[in-house]
């Protein structure tokens, strides 16, 4: 009786397998043993397929939503996002480390990270191997890239562990973390959610609209009026969805497009070589990782070498038998246990780790050397000019940052702000702000002004670096307005001063109230650009003009009159960063001199 | 060995041709040169919406809040909006059945009701309730704005009150300007938002308020929000470029709006202190009456405001509105 029944579901089972082959519902049978894998397994690789697609979709979509489009269904005059879109950003516990360090504080949002690491400390590195959206892109193209050129041995060979490259993404961690404690969140170059937001955000979007932009414009050549309304209501659904309201543009962006398109390209030789080997984040995980109350348990006598495993690897973690499994490095895909033939490999809660190193395989003393000279990078690096000596006067910050230096602790060049701002105004710095400020954001008036009454880079910042402030803070009711530099008149190119021609356009978009620019109503001479008869000198002609001069109390420095000002090229109206509120030194009136404040 | 005669006439056939057709797209496409700094050719492309003179009605209504006893009812924008374009036999004077109709408010400026530099939305609202009720097939209410537009229509107060009253409200975008033929004194070829010109009607519902360049600014300004480009060059010659433009776009109607009206630091303002509510709307066919009569909420005189005389010039209009005997609402 015993026997037949142990022996009837199998009979079952073959049946049943049988029929699922015939309908073509038969899971893949692995070679060898012919047996498929766990169903719970099973089961759990679609759930990360699903959890990858699903959150890239979700980090897209924030992605989408950062900036402000209006509603018709809302008439409300303080504008805020209705989303949190940097939500990606507040969960990164890499840049909670970094602030932390730099300014011994957890802003805000980012108290949220303590929840991945959580989840890192009962999965391990679930984050690279589940969530992370720019993991699932090198997922992606660790896929399609290789697809003819790195299969079979060479894959193998790509995906085992290879301890001196991947032992890199640690030191770089290191590093990064010491030039935080030494006061510049440099590290967030590094980030890879900063990086997706960047590249994607200022890079990958914008191009996109440009090319959608000119098929537009081909389009309308064609003056067919049928294809024009075709084109102009998909141009007007992608502006609602996907794009910003206009074309932005972004200073000296190519740098960031290039590399993100370098560290892709990565791919075609080293599987996921940016996950392995760069990430910090990843790196930062890794050390957490020790703690996972689940991971992997190896039966080693049962493997035949038969390297499936590492074929699917996409951690370069070792799975395969004979060796120990490197849990630092594992970001819990689970591939390796679905290609297992021979049930070698095993996930379970608390398993024995009698063939794990836990641990990431650093060497102290490199650990300590690129450690300290991430720390020496920061105070050499502000050796160059630009913050002590010579502060670079297109150093213009975004309304609401906090003193240079602390911003420099703070900013982690995630772009959010830059993305958000509805004029364009603010672009990554190039070297403006030193090598040290790479990336960071600097408003660029030429191509787009501060919008008055907008205080969306504060709302998006994920780190302080950008406070988030009031309408009535901003535009100064019942205080003083915050101020992001002064505005200069370059009298040689202004039409009314130099040229005996009305123009005023930048006090008509001055906002302030009362406005910074005032006009001097003048009567001047001006030569009339016909000669006389028998070609005497053009006579004289007197013309009533209005002179702008700027009020350096009143003015903000938004850059409404740069932006407006009809001299195209280098515009006769122009900002730069001096008498911005949140210095105490970079200023012009003395009665905005404390020298009891620091800074 | 030689070659068949049939190969080699192929071959030979077949190099004639890539040098035929080579010579004939170069023939196609040649470009002798040189430059060219034509202007514009051809008309005019000017838009006129106005709609057949009736002389039994009036030209121009003034509809003014001033029964100290009803100030609830009688100080509504709406309701000024309504009596005076009522005053004029109606909004079916303007608009026909199945009309598409586009309602031209000034949507400029990033700021709120209460600073007075945009439409009153209320005023709009209404104008556009009252070109369904004539019959309209579609209201579009649209302006192309200074500051950023998505701001400027929120904030306004203009989209919603415009959506809540069924106006399809097009947000401006750079695909929705072509390039036109002006042929004015100043303003030669110029992008012009095809959003208001694919219209049946066009009704102008602009604000009267205080502008520091030209003085005063009201209707015939308002179509500066037709033009896209770098308008700032506009300002260098202001009154002609306004008078240019109003030559351009002669609406079906103009509403203009003076409930609360800007009085310093225009056009932007943003300082509720520098604006009065004067409770008044007026409706008019006549752009260049309208803004004389506009000029005078101000403290400005017509001969002040240059463009004024500069459209009676082109027959756009009369400065002297007494002449259209203005009805009370």
């Amino acid at each position: 009786m015993a026997e037949r029944r142990a022996v009837k579901p199998a009979e079952l089972e073959g049946a049943l397998a049988k029929l699922r082959a015939r309908l073509g519902l038969s899971p893949k049978k692995r070679p060898g043993s012919g047996l498929p894998a766990r169903k719970l397994i099973r089961g759990l690789v679609w759930a990360r397929r699903a959890t990858q697609l699903g959150l890239f979709a979700l980090f897209s979509w924030l992605l989408f939503q950062t900036g402000f489009r209006g509603s018709f269904a809302s008439d409300a005059t303080e504008v805020r996002l209705p989303y949190p879109v940097e939500a990606f950003l507040l969960a990164d516990p890499f840049v909670a480390a970094m602030t932390l360090l730099s300014t011994k504080t957890v802003y805000r949002g980012l108290a949220w990270s303590l929840g991945l690491l959580l989840v890192t400390l009962v999965f391990g590195r679930v984050f690279c191997g589940w969530m992370c959206p720019f993991g699932t892109l090198h997922h992606f193209f660790g896929w399609i890239f290789p697809s003819r050129y790195l299969k079979g041995g060479s894959r193998v060979e790509q995906n085992k562990t290879h301890p001196v490259r991947q032992r890199v993404k640690y030191y770089l961690l290191y590093a990064f973390l010491a030039a935080s404690l030494a006061g510049s969140a440099i590290g967030g170059l590094f980030d890879p959610i900063c990086i997706a937001v960047r590249a994607i955000g200022l890079g990958v979007l914008p191009a996109m609209q440009y090319v959608t932009g000119t098929a537009t414009d081909w389009v309308a050549e064609t003056g067919s009026r049928p294809a024009m309304r075709v084109a102009d209501g998909a141009t007007d659904f992608l502006a609602e969805t996907v794009y910003s309201n206009e074309q932005p543009y972004f200073h000296q962006t190519w740098l960031i497009v290039i590399s993100l398109a370098a560290i892709l390209f990565m791919n075609r030789f080293v599987p996921r070589f940016w996950c392995r080997v760069l990430c910090p984040l990843g790196a930062f995980l890794g050390v957490f990782a020790r703690f996972a109350l689940f991971g992997m348990e190896k039966d080693h006598s049962k493997c035949t070498d038969c390297n499936l495993c590492l074929v699917h690897c996409q951690g370069a973690d070792s799975p395969q038998g004979g060796v120990k499994w490197r849990q630092d490095e594992c970001h819990m895909c689970m591939n390796c246990e679905t290609a297992c033939p021979e049930d070698v490999i095993k996930f379970r809660f608390l398993p024995k780790r009698d063939s794990t190193l836990s641990v990431p395989d650093t060497q102290r003393r490199t650990a300590l050397t690129v450690a300290a000279a991430g720390a020496a990078a920061i105070p050499a690096m502000r050796i160059a000019d630009v913050i002590d000596a010579n502060y670079d006067h297109r150093v213009i910050r975004p309304p609401g940052s906090v003193e240079e230096r602390e911003f420099l602790e703070r900013c982690i060049r995630c772009a959010e702000c830059m993305k958000v701002c509805p004029n364009n105004a603010l672009h990554p710095a190039w070297f403006e702000a030193g090598v040290e400020g790479l990336w960071t954001p600097i408003l660029i008036p030429r191509i787009g002004y501060c919008e008055h009454s907008c205080v969306l880079c504060g709302e998006v910042c994920p780190t302080g670096a950008i406070q988030k402030i009031t309408e009535a803070q901003k535009l100064g009711i019942g205080q003083k307005p915050i101020s992001i530099g002064t505005a200069f008149f370059d009298h040689g190119r202004c039409l009314p001063w130099s040229m005996g021609t009305p123009c005023i356009v930048c006090e008509e978009f001055c906002p302030t109230s009362p406005k910074a620019i005032w006009v001097e109503e003048v009567d001047v001479p001006k030569r009339s650009a016909t000669p006389g008869p028998e070609g005497q000198e053009p006579p004289m002609e007197k013309v009533h003009v209005q002179r702008p001069h700027v009020d350096p109390s009143l003015c903000i420095g938004c850059g409404a009159c740069e932006k407006v000002c009809p001299i195209q090229d280098k515009p006769a109206v122009y900002v730069t960063s001096v008498g911005e509120t949140r210095s105490k030194t970079n200023i012009i009136l003395l009665e905005n001199t404390s020298y009891t404040q620091k800074g | 060995m030689a070659i068949s005669r049939r190969e080699a006439l192929t071959r030979l056939g077949a190099a004639g041709l890539v040098l035929g057709s080579a010579a004939a797209i170069t023939r196609a496409s040649f470009d002798r040169g040189g430059i060219d700094i034509a202007s514009a050719k051809g008309k005019p492309q000017v838009r006129d919406y106005r709609v057949p003179a009736d002389g039994a009605l009036p030209s121009m209504a003034i509809a003014a809040g001033a029964d100290p006893l009803n100030v609830e009812a009688d100080r509504d924008p709406a309701s000024l909006t309504r009596r005076a374009i009522d005053a004029l036999g109606g909004m079916r004077r303007f608009v026909s059945r199945g009309d598409v109709v586009v309602v031209k408010p000034n949507i400029g400026w990033d700021r709120t009701p209460l600073h007075a530099a945009n439409t009153n939305p209320r005023v709009v609202a209404e104008v556009v309730r009252l070109a369904y009720d004539a019959g309209a097939k579609t209201v579009v209410v649209t302006d192309a704005s200074c500051n950023e537009p998505n701001r400027c229509f929120q904030r306004s107060g203009i989209w919603k009150a415009a959506y809540d009253v069924g106006a399809e409200v097009i947000i401006p975008a750079e695909h929705r300007f072509r390039t036109m033929r002006l042929r004015g004194e100043v303003l030669d070829e110029w992008l012009v938002y095809t959003a208001l010109i694919e219209a049946d009607k066009v009704i102008n519902v602009p604000v009267a308020k205080h502008h520091n360049l030209s003085g005063y600014t009201g209707a015939m300004k308002n179509w500066y929000g037709s033009l896209g480009g770098r308008r700032n060059r506009l300002h260098q010659n202001i009154d002609v470029s306004i008078a240019d433009l109003a030559t351009f776009m002669q609406p079906t109607l103009t509403v203009l709006d003076a409930t609360r009206v800007l009085m310093r630091n225009g056009p932007q303002g943003g300082n509720i202190a520098d604006t009065k509510e004067l409770h008044t709307v007026c409706a008019s066919i006549d752009q260049v009456a309208a803004d004389a009569w506009g000029a005078t909420l101000i403290g400005k005189t017509a001969e002040e405001i240059r463009y004024l005389a500069m459209g009676e010039a082109r027959s756009l209009g009369v400065v002297d509105f007494a002449k259209l005997a203005p009805v009370k609402a």
